[in-house]
C-alpha cells in the first residue's frame, strides 16, 4: 500500500531532495513541505531530512523547531502520525521535545563521514519493521554535531524501555552515550536517526541497499 | 530601554568538545596556567519599557524555551547595571 510521505524543507535543508528519492524508492508518494507552512497536505508521515537548517545557529534544530510546519508535526505526532528525523531531522526531534535527549558536538570535534555499522534494536516502529530484531546494517554517517547525551536515568529508561532503535557497532564515530545511533518516543511512531538511511538505498552508490528498510516498513505496518 | 543579559553555559556534566579545543589551543600561546575551559554564549536583550517582575518572568521563559536546551544547558539571566538615564545620555552624545 502506498502512502503519502511528507518531507520538509527548511532553509539549510540538505538531504531533502535524497529523501524525497529514497521515499519514491521505498514504494511511497514523496510529498514536498515546506517549513514556513503549517499544511501537512493530508500525508500518512512525515520524514525530517538532514542538513543545516537555519545554519545550525543557536544549536542545531532550536530554531526551526519554532517553524510554523513544527507546530503542525508536534501536534500530529502526539495524535500518532509516524515521524522520521534524520541526522539534523533527529536534533530538530530533540528540540522539539518530541525525543528525549540533546544531539552535541563529536567528542573528537572531527566532522566524520563513514560508511558506519549498526544494530538495529527497536523493530516495532513504523519505520523499523522491516529490519529484524538484533540485524547489522551499514549506512552512511555524516555529521559535525551527533554525539548523543542525556541524563542517566534517561539513558536507563530508554534502554529498560526499549526505546533505542539503532546502536553503534565498532568504534564509536560520534561519542554518543552508551553508542546510541537512534531513539525513539514510547509509542514508536517518532523517530531520530544520526546515520542517513536515504543514502544506503540504491546499489549503484552508498554502501549497498540497508537503508530502504526505513522507507518500506510503513507498508508493511499499513497492511498489519 | 534595558539591557537584559542571558548567560547560557554547557552543564558541568555534559563534555565541551569547543572549550576543549580553546584549552588545547591555549599552550601554543605561551601560555600554561590555565586547567580548564568552558564555552558558552551571552545573549544581550535590548527590552523596551520597565523591567518589571512580569518581564523579567517572560524572559525567563524565553531563555529556558529558545536561548538555552535545558537537557545541555544552564542559563542565568540578569538585568544589565546601566539605569535609563545612563543609557539615555549615551544615546544623545
Amino acid at each position: 500500500m502506498s502512502m503519502k510521505v511528507g518531507v520538509v524543507t527548511f532553509p539549510g535543508s540538505l538531504d531533502d531532495v535524497d529523501a524525497r528519492r529514497a521515499v519514491t524508492i521505498g514504494g511511497h508518494e514523496a510529498v514536498a513541505l515546506w517549513h514556513g507552512d503549517a499544511d501537512l497536505k493530508g500525508v500518512d508521515a512525515v520524514v525530517l531530512p538532514g542538513g543545516f537548517s537555519y545554519g545550525d545557529y543557536l544549536r542545531c534544530g532550536a530554531i526551526s523547531r519554532f517553524a510554523p510546519v513544527m507546530t503542525a508535526i508536534v501536534e500530529a505526532a502526539g495524535r500518532g502520525l509516524p515521524v522520521l528525523g534524520i541526522c539534523n531531522g533527529f536534533q530538530i526531534l530533540c528540540e522539539s521535545h518530541l525525543l528525549p535527549g540533546a544531539l552535541i558536538r563529536n567528542d573528537h570535534r572531527r566532522f566524520v563521514c563513514v560508511d558506519q555499522r549498526l544494530r538495529m534494536e527497536r523493530v516495532d516502529t513504523p519505520w523499523t519493521s522491516a529490519y529484524a530484531p538484533g540485524q547489522e546494517v551499514t549506512i552512511v554517517l555524516k555529521n559535525g554535531e551527533g554525539g548523543y547525551v542525556a541524563d542517566e536515568a534517561t539513558l536507563d529508561r530508554l534502554e529498560g524501555e526499549g526505546l533505542v532503535v539503532a546502536r553503534y557497532l565498532d568504534d564509536n564515530p560520534n561519542g554518543s552515550m552508551r553508542a546510541i545511533a537512534g531513539v525513539s518516543n514510547e509509542r514508536g511512531n517518532v523517530v531520530g536517526l544520526m546515520p542517513h538511511p536515504e543514502h544506503a538505498v540504491e546499489d549503484l552508490y552508498g554502501p549497498g541497499t540497508d537503508g530502504l528498510g526505513f522507507f518500506t516498513s510503513l507498508a508493511a505496518q499499513a497492511f498489519a | 530601554m534595558a539591557r537584559v543579559v542571558v548567560d547560557v553555559m554547557p552543564k558541568p556534566e555534559i563534555l565541551d568538545p569547543q572549550g576543549k579545543a580553546v584549552l588545547g589551543a591555549l599552550p601554543r600561546l605561551g601560555f600554561d596556567r590555565v586547567s580548564d575551559v568552558r564555552q558558552g554564549k551571552r545573549f544581550e536583550l535590548e527590552i523596551e519599557g520597565e523591567i518589571t517582575d512580569e518581564v523579567l518572568a517572560e524572559i525567563d521563559r524565553v531563555a529556558e524555551t529558545l536561548l538555552s536546551n535545558p537537557v545541555i544547558e544552564d542559563y542565568e539571566v540578569h538585568v544589565e547595571d546601566q539605569s535609563v538615564a545612563e543609557v539615555a545620555a549615551e544615546a544623545g552624545r
